[in-house]
């Protein structure tokens, strides 16, 4: 029968991690959606446990290659609340600093190798190359200076070792800032050149009216402090997570979903830390923003590559002010007295807030824990949006389809490794 | 009509963190060129394009932890004229290794609420446990540089150029005080496999082996000098039980302090 089809694809390319994904319509409706997360589990939460608070940063860094530094702030974070201990100055801009460095990272890498090619009709940012040299090599360049900073201040750009709980093991000297000092002016002009590239693709006409959450701090763009707030309502402290969100199992999937106890389904990443935080971004981030045509919020998912730019511009300008501002402390760490207590930390990963929570003994020994990744948060509204994506899209065929429900999954930036506790596309048309 | 003569290059992931495939696309400023001398026949990372095998050269990340997996690295291996393991994960079974000293049970039970829809086994295994391996490159993560050699290697019918000495020899080579004897820091450098470029101990700390062992490494010596530092046996079983729990050198000796 005609309205009848199942459209599936195994493996779904140009995500970090493996995942699938299964779409059945009936009679011309939308049957049933499934964004699977098939990657095998590898259970952190459970061999963290009777290993000392210090490794944590190390260990968690572990579960995604692409945003180590999200988990280890994480983690950092919920440790220093456990022990009394505060992080500032120099210290927390340095931290503020290697995170700007992974946000172009894994922001860049996204836009320019994992979605442009699909707005432009290309398998991969390799092909797009040929047609497009200057905008991948741009990308390339651009990607670099976020890996060059994560080196600089971390010691390496995938599972920097520089970070521990209290600050770092050893504080940069300011010479060594020099060079990427005038590579990030480049970065910057870069960055709103990729805004304005992004801009001239083609979207989908589709909004949903989303639940956003995300961090907000009094004055700055959050990264890893701040309140955790929505935009109907929530407004919370990062220790009272747990109450208002609970994980679900689902069959299909490796990955526990995330729902907001109160509303179901809710968003996380760019497009909701962009709306909830726009007054937050600098001028310039602000004007590009308004220049692509973005409102001081964002609705439609397929636009999250040009928020992810803005935030680009942000993260270039932001890493300039720190460096600008930058004098070497005399002590790299705050020193950590092990206590018995529990301690929560939230961080804005480059595809969304990240929860951690360590129960620790006297002795700094973790007892319990508990981590929520960006991507487990992000799926049930994943399926949401497939949901409505695809009634509206059934005159495709099913290739056109199946390229555009990858598409619309891969406007999440979705961390797979992460998620697992996660995805492969199939469509039945039955 | 023109020949592709390209040799088909395929990455593959089993149970990892994509840290390690991400170092190839990490390689920005080679990354244009190494995608001219091969064809990417299979990266789904990067790619969505697929090509059938077989494959001349297979990069494998990530370890086997499901029977599906295991399966899959059959199939993988008869694919692929040479098969390379990238990173930890694949070399030694990874951080996920350390279900390997524990109940897996117990930890379906502890992470999920619904264990029963978890498929998994009960021990996290290196890929040449599994099947024959060409060549492993080592470190959670590879070094990118040694990954660009190790292509470049095999694509030119010549050894790979990655030192099998410990990470003592890169301090040396950079000049970076020792911070065992400096510091008194406990580092694991002298029985740690090279190829990070000794990057703990350039930042005032100790080397925690994320390279694994390198060949003949005396771990029992090195045991002795964390004692004397003042590392308990449950600390140093831990520094053995990380990154690379699940290589015969550093599990055999931490298992000696368990059983102590």
């Amino acid at each position: 029968m005609k309205g009848n089809r199942l459209i599936k694809v195994d493996y779904l390319a140009r995500v970090e991690g493996e995942g699938s994904l299964y779409v059945k319509i009936k009679d011309n409706k939308v049957e049933d959606v499934k964004f699977k997360i098939f990657e095998p589990p590898r259970f952190f939460e459970a061999f963290l446990r009777g290993r000392e608070y210090k490794e944590a940063p190390d260990i968690t860094a572990r579960i995604c290659g692409i945003c180590p530094i999200a988990y280890q702030m994480g983690a950092v974070t919920a440790m220093e609340q456990a022990l009394g201990m505060k992080v500032d100055g120099q210290l927390r801009a340095l931290r503020r600093l290697i995170y700007c460095g992974e946000w172009i990272e894994s922001h860049v890498l996204h836009v320019y190798m994992l979605h442009a090619p699909d707005f432009l009709g290309y398998e991969d940012a390799i092909q797009m190359a040929k047609d497009y040299p200057e905008a991948v090599q741009r990308g390339l360049r651009l990607k670099k200076v976020g890996n060059d900073l994560m080196t600089i201040v971390g010691g390496r750009e995938i599972h920097p070792i520089n970070v521990r709980v209290g600050g770092f093991y050893k504080a940069p000297d300011k010479a060594k800032f020099k060079a990427i000092a005038e590579e990030l002016k480049w970065a910057r002009d870069a960055a709103v050149e990729t805004v304005k590239f992004v801009t001239t693709l083609k979207f989908p006409d589709f909004e949903r009216d989303y639940e956003f959450v995300a961090l907000r701090h009094p004055d700055e763009y959050p990264l890893f402090e701040g309140r955790l707030v929505s935009n109907q309502g929530l407004d919370i402290e990062i220790k009272d997570y747990e109450q208002h969100f609970a994980e679900e199992h689902a069959k299909h999937s490796h990955a526990l979903h995330s729902v907001l106890k109160a509303r179901g389904a809710y968003f996380v990443g760019p497009l909701a830390r962009y709306s909830l935080n726009y007054d937050r971004l600098t001028p310039l981030a602000q004007q590009v923003a308004k220049e692509a045509g973005l409102g001081e919020t964002c609705n439609n998912p397929f636009k999250s590559i040009i928020v992810r730019s803005v935030e680009v511009v942000w993260a270039c300008e932001e890493a300039l002010r720190i460096i600008n501002e930058y004098e070497k402390p005399d002590k790299p760490y705050v020193e950590a007295t092990p206590r018995a207590a529990t301690g929560c930390g939230c961080s804005e990963a480059p595809r969304g807030i990240c929860y951690h929570r360590y129960r620790l003994d006297d002795s700094g020994i973790i007892l319990d824990a508990k981590i929520v990744p960006p991507t487990s948060q992000n799926q049930k509204t994943i399926e949401g949006d497939l949901a409505e994506f695809v009634p509206k899209h059934l005159e495709l065929s099913d290739e056109k389809l199946t390229w555009q429900c990858e598409q619309a999954v891969r406007n999440y930036d979705p961390c797979i490794s992460c998620a697992t506790h996660f995805l492969k596309l199939e469509i039945v048309r039955e | 009509m023109p020949t592709n003569t390209k040799p088909k290059l395929a990455v593959w992931k089993f149970a990892s963190c994509d840290g390690c495939q991400l170092s190839l696309l990490d390689c920005e400023d080679e990354l244009l060129a190494v995608a001219g001398a091969v064809e990417i026949a299979n990266f789904p990372e990067a790619t969505r394009a697929l090509t059938k095998g077989p494959y001349d050269l297979s990069l494998v990340e990530g370890s086997i932890t499901t029977s599906h997996d295991a399966e899959r690295i059959q199939k993988v291996r008869k694919m692929s004229k040479y098969l390379i393991t990238i990173g930890a994960c694949a070399t030694a079974g990874g951080i996920q290794a350390l279900r390997n000293f524990a109940n897996v049970t117990d930890y379906t039970n502890y992470v999920y609420a619904s264990p029963q829809y978890i498929e998994t086994l009960h021990k996290s295994t290196p890929i040449g446990y599994h099947v024959h391996v060409d060549f492993e490159l080592r470190g959670c993560p590879i070094n990118k540089m040694q990954l660009v050699e190790v292509l470049s290697a095999f694509l030119n019918g010549r050894k790979p150029n990655t030192p099998a000495y410990g990470v003592c020899v890169e301090c040396k080579l950079k000049g970076t005080s020792c911070v065992m004897v400096a510091q008194g820091t406990p580092c694991m450098g002298p029985v740690t496999h090279a190829g990070c470029g000794a990057i703990c101990p350039t930042f005032d700390r100790g080397c925690y082996g994320c390279f694994g062992p390198k060949e003949t490494a005396n771990t029992i010596s090195l045991s002795e000098q964390f004692h004397k530092s003042g590392v308990t046996d449950e600390q140093l079983i831990r520094a053995y039980r990380s990154f690379n729990a699940g290589s015969d050198t550093f599990r055999k000796e931490g298992d000696a302090h368990e059983r102590q």
